[in-house]
């Protein structure tokens, strides 16, 4: 029976993928809602280990994509409740601009809302992020890591082929697919 | 580190092949002037290579995007350890 579900699944996990395929994308994704770094990673990182425990409740209708991004979700949410009961802290700590004209303000007014940043242009760019990662993790997996490091954290081209052992013209013609393929999946997605 | 694929070619006209390769490395800003010349004169009549540069150069554009923030490879290798530990963890105790 088991097996059979297996056959009948569209999608499967492997875990050991995830970090390389999937972490540009929920770290974006984390980024654009928690605003610091360390805390994105730290919840990436969770997201990961809750899917790895809740593997068997995977049921294959969703990719794995999406199904880690919906596991992160609530990550974050959790994460906001976590900031959020230290709000009573936070209201003996504030204090009002001017006391008599804005009493009756109350302090959920004037603590940071998570969505209010992200105005138009954060949309779109944290939607940029997202597209850039979703065809980053299309590319085979030695081509992006190379492209990546190429464009992404700006290596030069000794040190990378040093690296992976390749002469520069073979990091030209990798560059050169992984760019294609890149303007390809980017032309269908968001250009 | 010579670069082999750019061959020496002494003519102003250059074949598609190269022009595709000076065009991405100039994307990075390694491209010669005289190859961005060289690259000028073949997309005046290469339709193929300026649809190529037009959509290079876009993508240039959208990877450059200040506010596209990017996890760091460092900060991927380290994400990438711990999990393999509680990987290992989870498969012992499966």
């Amino acid at each position: 029976m088991s097996v059979n579900t297996n056959i009948m699944a569209e999608h499967q996990l492997d875990p050991n993928q995830w970090i390389k395929k999937y972490s540009g994308y929920l770290f974006n994704y984390t980024i654009s809602r928690v605003d610091d770094r360390e805390i994105a990673k730290d919840l990436v990182q969770e997201t990961f280990f809750a899917g790895l425990r809740s593997m068997k409740n995977f049921e294959g209708k969703a990719s794995e994509r999406t199904w880690l991004v919906s596991i992160l979700k609530r990550k974050i949410i959790d994460h906001y409740r976590k900031i959020n009961s230290n709000k009573g802290k936070a209201e003996v700590r504030m204090t009002y601009n001017s006391s008599e004209e804005s009493e009756g303000d109350w302090l959920e007014e004037r603590v940071a809302d998570p969505y209010a940043s992200n105005a138009e242009t954060d949309i779109e760019n944290n939607e940029l992020g997202l597209a850039i990662h979703k065809c980053l993790s299309t590319l085979p997996e030695k081509q992006a890591k190379i492209f990546r490091m190429k464009t992404i954290d700006n290596f030069d081209t000794e040190t990378i082929c040093n690296e992976f052992d390749i002469t520069s013209s073979n990091l030209w013609v990798i560059i050169h697919r992984a760019r294609t393929s890149m303007a390809a999946c980017m032309e269908k997605n968001w250009f | 580190m010579e670069d082999t694929v750019t061959k020496k070619s002494y003519s102003l006209f250059i074949p598609c092949d190269e022009a595709n390769h000076v065009c991405d490395k100039s994307q990075y800003k390694e491209a010669s002037l005289l190859e961005k010349v060289k690259l000028s004169i073949h997309l005046m009549y290469c339709k193929a290579c300026q649809k190529y540069t037009k959509n290079n150069t876009k993508l240039t554009k959208a990877l450059n995007d200040k506010k596209v923030d990017y996890i760091k490879d460092s900060e991927m290798n380290e994400l990438e350890k711990q999990f393999q530990e509680q990987l290992k963890d989870f498969s012992k105790n499966q």
